[in-house]
C-alpha cells in the first residue's frame, strides 16, 4: 500500500468514525429526526399552515427509495468518472502526471 | 436545509424566488459556456454534479442527536466557479421537490438561494482568500467544502427568522432559535463534507492533473523535476 493510499484509507476511515463515535456513544437514546421536520413541526406547533402541498409525496418506504436512488445516480456518475480517469492515467503511463505514484 | 413545501409566506417565497432567478440563469449560461468552450471539461462537471447528488441525499446523524444532510456544492465551486453550481445545485433541489416531496416549488428560490447560491459562493470565497493567504490547495479544499455546506444552513436560518420572528424576541431571538437548530447540528456535517472534499480532491491531483492545470486549480507541472519517476 503506498502512502497516498493509505492516507485516503484514513481519511475515509475519519469520515466514517466521525458519523459513527456518536452514535455509539449517545446508546439509543437519540431519535435523530431530521433538522428540516424539527423546524416545520416547530412552525405547525406555532399554528402555521402551509398553504401548498407539495404536487407528489411518496409514501414512506417509496421515499426511502428514491432517496437511494438520488445517492446511486449521483455515486454511480462520481465513479464511473472517476474510473474513467484513474483508467486514462494508467493506460498513458508517465504521459499524463509524472508523479512518482504508480 | 430544505424549507418545506409552502412553509414560507407567500411575499418572502416570491422574493427569494426572484433574488436566486439571475443566479441559476447565469449559471445555466455558465454550463454551456464551458460545455462549448471545453468540452474536456464534461467529465469533471459530470462529477461535481453527482457530489452534490449524492451528498445532498444522505442524511446523517450528528452529536445533536437530530441528522441532516451534507450539501456537496463546494468541490464544484472551486473547479468550475459558483455560477455553475448555481444550475447543478438548482436541479438537485428541483428532483427533491418533486420526487421525494423534499423542499418543494414554492420555496425552491429561497432553497436555491442558501443551496446553490450562498453556499458555493462562500466556499469558493474561502477557497480564494485561503489560497491567497498562501495555504495549501488540500487546506484550502477544506475549508471551502465545509464552509459552503455550513453558510447553506446559515442562510436557511436567516431565511427562516425573516419569516417567522419571535413573537418577543424578534428577528435575532428567531435567527438565534434557527441557528440552534441548524447550524450547531451541521458542523460535524461540515467538518466530514470538508474531509471527503480533500479526499475528492487528492484522487483529482493524481488522476486529473491536465484539467485541474487547465482549471487553475493546480500549478502547470510542479513535479516536471522529480526524476526518474516515469
Amino acid at each position: 500500500m503506498t502512502r497516498r493510499t493509505l492516507v485516503n484509507a484514513l481519511l475515509l476511515l475519519a469520515v466514517v468514525a466521525l458519523f459513527a463515535v456518536p452514535l455509539l456513544l449517545d446508546g439509543g437514546t437519540s431519535e435523530y429526526g431530521g433538522t428540516d421536520a424539527a423546524v416545520t413541526e416547530e412552525l405547525e406547533a406555532e399554528g402555521y399552515t402551509p398553504w401548498f402541498d407539495p404536487l407528489f409525496s411518496p409514501a414512506g418506504e417509496v421515499e426511502s427509495g428514491l432517496f437511494a436512488l438520488q445517492a446511486a445516480l449521483g455515486g454511480g456518475v462520481l465513479g464511473y468518472v472517476l474510473g474513467r480517469l484513474r483508467g486514462r492515467r494508467t493506460a498513458t503511463p508517465a504521459a499524463a502526471t509524472g508523479a512518482g505514484e504508480q | 436545509m430544505h424549507i418545506a413545501e409552502g412553509f414560507l409566506p407567500a411575499g418572502h417565497a416570491a422574493g427569494w424566488t426572484i433574488a436566486a432567478a439571475p443566479f441559476v440563469v447565469h449559471g445555466a449560461r455558465a454550463v454551456v459556456k464551458e460545455v462549448r468552450e471545453n468540452p474536456e471539461s464534461t467529465m469533471l462537471l459530470g462529477a461535481a454534479g453527482a457530489f452534490t447528488f449524492v451528498l445532498s441525499a444522505i442524511k446523517l446523524p450528528s452529536v445533536t442527536g437530530s441528522s441532516s444532510h451534507p450539501t456537496g456544492t463546494g468541490p464544484g465551486a472551486i473547479l468550475f466557479r459558483p455560477p455553475v453550481m448555481a444550475l447543478l445545485g438548482t436541479v438537485v433541489l428541483l428532483f427533491q421537490a418533486l420526487l421525494l416531496a423534499h423542499g418543494g416549488l414554492t420555496t425552491l428560490g429561497a432553497n436555491a438561494f442558501a443551496f446553490a447560491v450562498v453556499g458555493p459562493w462562500a466556499g469558493y470565497g474561502a477557497y480564494r482568500l485561503a489560497r491567497a493567504a498562501g495555504a495549501g490547495l488540500l487546506p484550502a479544499v477544506f475549508a471551502a467544502v465545509a464552509l459552503a455546506d455550513l453558510a447553506t444552513y446559515v442562510t436557511t436560518s436567516l431565511q427562516l427568522a425573516l419569516a417567522f420572528p419571535d413573537a418577543e424576541s424578534g428577528f435575532a431571538g428567531a435567527l438565534l432559535k434557527f441557528l440552534g437548530v441548524f447550524a450547531v447540528t451541521q458542523i460535524p456535517l461540515a467538518i466530514g463534507e470538508g474531509l471527503l472534499g480533500v479526499l475528492l480532491f487528492r484522487v483529482l491531483t493524481v488522476n486529473a492533473r491536465p484539467e485541474l492545470e487547465r482549471l487553475g486549480v493546480l500549478k502547470p507541472a510542479p513535479l516536471a523535476t522529480t526524476g526518474g519517476a516515469a
